[in-house]
């Protein structure tokens, strides 16, 4: 599954990172579809170093932007924001300039608003693709990558895509490498004030922590204490289902083939 | 057979019928549909007489019937254990004045539970605002659905031209940019799921400009509470034009019936993809975690030719699940186990070999659209759930099957070797 060396040489890769949260307790940490996404851009350039730019829009000082750094990373490029402020904008003009082929990004963010909109907005400003829920980019070859896409139930599906694109890295994607402390705390910030417009829309919004959701019952709209008892005690049923019984197997095996047909199960 | 029939049998009563010609019998009044018991008074009050109420019964002493007509009703005849279609009330609007678009994702050609979902949200939105509105459903590809009345779907847009089979969200999305154009809906909903919803909803809200809510699961016309920051914070805002709907998010639509009026678009834009779909990559369908997997072909204690079993699954590309006693027996590893005790499964096809549907079983099966049973006991509670059953040997059967199977992928590949000469 690596890619071949000669043909990645001169490939640009931007990764995007933000600050993740750890789903239990809540603890800061390097995201899990960004460190993935880095870890697939370190595999992408692993003989031309240079060629991967890891990109944050925020706070250099964030702790967990180390982490990803001691994945083995020289530098991280951060623009520095105000909190409040949009990053899609800036985050635009840095990848036009930087010249980057290829735009890792994850799927949904883990701390801020979380909708997994950046790719697709950047994507709208840039005029590039893009190719949702990566889970590898198995060539680069004469500008065309060769990319496959996670689906949902374990599937696969390859998609031919033209430099430049963006993907957004899904967690079927190969795991992010281990952090080392050393490298971490190395690695250079190279930061850049930006001045960018404030989100004002989401000021106006109300953030909480999340309350539990209800289920949902299972209401029984019955109005008489017949149809109730029915509702209660009655198995789960198909109604009509057919039953091949007096037919010859050959039969039987062709009807059970159509059906898989039909529904498109046998690849 | 003999059992199925004998419930659809038309049952007279020739005493009711009796009664019901002789107008001087004590018990006429009773039998014949005609009592006035409950009436409108003149302040339009419901008056009710309470002697016309019930009947006498055989010593004279009155009966009332509690059942609300879930008794025999006598007269007519009635057939016994057939359950009666319920007619539901059919929604209808005229001349819509706004739109409500739900974009489908209608996995295997039918409207998903989730799908179902977000058109219950569609229907609370339409009720909830001034005029009289319709909810615009979109669905891309071949239908296999035949129940849109009945889930919600006032106008259906079905567009399943050759080019929406493949996997194309640049075509989709220039489609429902003229959707937009046309219908200007006042709202867009998209399910918010792995099965392209999130994917659809996202460009297109980049498309228009707008900031969707993802993950929304409480939404009104004013205010819309959705999830932010990998599901750990609520965050209430203003209800945005494209909403990304968690599961849940509202009741589906159980008791009305809605039109499905079709409807068209008067140009449809082809895009140039800038993805090519180059299809699907083979998976082994035995790495693909049990609880997920799409197809599984499943042993009971009916499998006597274990090496045959694991052929067909291999032939069949299916992966392998185990009824408790395959796998007490050993012959199947216990995380192949289907049931209560074992894995729930939400596959779209549950081929059951052999296995008789003990209830601990079923629970396991309960998300799964179809089932198709093999079996020799054609009264199991297996063959009553499936959609399909053959009753047989499960060798001789599983056997044609691999042998058809066979057969048809060669077929397959020869006619894709000439399509690509
Ligand atoms: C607490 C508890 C938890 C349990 N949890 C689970 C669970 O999670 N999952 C689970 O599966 N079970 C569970 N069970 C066991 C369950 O109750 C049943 O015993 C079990 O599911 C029966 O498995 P079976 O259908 O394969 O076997 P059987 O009930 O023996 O059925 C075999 C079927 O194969 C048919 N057959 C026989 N020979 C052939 C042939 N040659 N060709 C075709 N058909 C043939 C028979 O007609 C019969 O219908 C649990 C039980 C308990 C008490």
């Amino acid at each position: 599954m690596q890619p071949n060396s000669s043909q990645s040489h001169n490939l640009n890769i931007a990764t995007l990172v933000s600050v993740g949260k750890h789903p239990q307790s809540g603890r800061v940490r390097r995201a899990d579809q960004d460190s993935r996404a880095v870890e697939l851009g370190l595999r992408l350039t692993a003989d031309n170093p240079a060629g991967l730019t890891v990109l944050h829009a925020g706070d250099p000082a964030e702790p967990s932007l180390r982490s990803y750094a001691g994945m083995g990373l020289a530098a991280i490029k951060v623009l520095q924001l105000d909190p409040a402020a949009d990053a899609v904008a800036p985050l635009g003009e840095q990848l036009q300039q930087c010249g980057a082929d290829i735009v890792l990004t994850g799927v949904r963010a883990e701390s801020g608003e979380g909708s997994g909109m950046l790719p697709y907005q950047l994507a709208e400003k840039l005029g590039w693709p893009i190719v949702p829920r990566v889970a590898d980019i198995v060539a680069v070859q004469e500008g065309v990558a060769e990319v496959l896409q996670a689906l949902p139930r374990g599937q696969r599906r390859a998609i031919k895509v033209r430099l430049p694109f963006i993907a957004s890295i899904d967690t079927a994607a190969p795991a992010a490498r281990q952090s080392a402390f050393g490298p971490a705390q190395r690695a250079e910030m190279r930061v850049s004030v930006i001045p960018a417009e404030t989100d004002t829309v989401r000021q106006s919004w109300d953030e909480a922590v999340a309350k539990k959701r209800p289920k949902r019952l299972k209401v029984i709209k019955a109005k008489t204490a017949a149809e109730r008892f029915k509702a209660a005690t009655a198995k789960s049923q198909s109604e009509g289902g057919r039953i091949m019984k007096q037919e010859a197997v050959d039969e039987q095996a062709q009807a059970i083939l159509d059906l898989l047909i039909e529904e498109g199960v046998l690849r | 057979m003999s059992s199925h029939d004998a419930l659809d049998i038309l049952r007279r009563d020739p005493r009711a019928e009796w009664i019901a010609r002789n107008r001087l019998h004590p018990l006429h009044g009773a039998v014949v549909d005609n009592d006035m018991a409950e009436q409108r008074g003149p302040s339009g009050l419901l008056r009710k007489n309470p002697h016309r109420i019930g009947f006498i019964g055989p010593n004279g002493i009155k009966r009332i019937d509690r059942l609300k007509g879930n008794a025999a009703a006598s007269v007519k005849g009635r057939r016994s254990g057939a359950a009666q279609a319920v007619q539901l009330p059919l929604h209808r609007v005229e001349n819509p004045d706004f739109y409500i678009a739900v974009v489908a994702d209608m996995v295997g050609g039918r409207l998903t539970s989730h799908d179902k979902d977000v058109l219950g949200q569609a229907h609370k939105l339409v009720a909830a605002m001034a005029g009289e509105g319709a909810v615009l459903t979109v669905c891309f590809g071949a239908s296999k659905e035949a129940h849109f009345d009945t889930a919600g779907v006032d106008r259906l847009l079905l567009l399943d031209d050759e080019i929406y089979d493949d996997y194309c969200p640049e075509q989709q999305l220039a489609a429902l940019q003229q959707v937009e154009a046309e219908y200007q809906p006042q709202y867009w909903l998209f399910p918010d799921s792995v099965n392209g919803g999130t994917d659809l909803g996202s460009r297109l809200a980049a498309r228009l400009h707008q900031r969707p809510a993802v993950q929304a699961w409480q939404v009104d016309h004013q205010t819309t509470v959705c999830r932010g920051a990998g599901g750990t914070v609520d965050i209430t805002r203003e209800t945005p034009r494209v909403l990304m709907l968690a599961e849940e998010c509202a009741d589906q639509i159980d008791a009305s019936r809605h039109e499905a009026l079709s409807v068209t678009l008067t140009a449809l834009p082809t895009v140039i993809a800038q993805l090519q779909n180059q299809g699907p990559v083979a998976v082994d369908p035995n790495a693909v975690a049990l609880a997920e997997a799409e197809f599984i072909l499943s042993a009971g204690n009916g499998i006597h030719d274990w090496e045959q079993f694991h052929t067909a699954a291999a032939v069949l590309g299916a992966t392998e699940g185990a009824s408790r006693v395959a796998v007490d027996d050993g012959f199947m590893p216990r995380f192949r186990q289907v049931g209560a005790t074992g894995t729930w499964v939400t596959a779209r096809v549950y081929l059951a070999v052999g296995i008789s549907g003990a209830i601990q079983h079923m629970q396991g099966i309960g998300q799964c659209d179809k089932v198709i049973a093999i079996n020799t006991d054609a009264g199991c509670d297996m063959v009553k759930r499936a959609s399909l059953s053959a009753i047989g040997d499960s060798e001789a059967i599983l056997g044609e099957l691999i042998k058809r199977v066979q057969a048809y992928r060669a077929q397959l590949s020869v006619a894709g070797d000439q399509d690509a000469a």
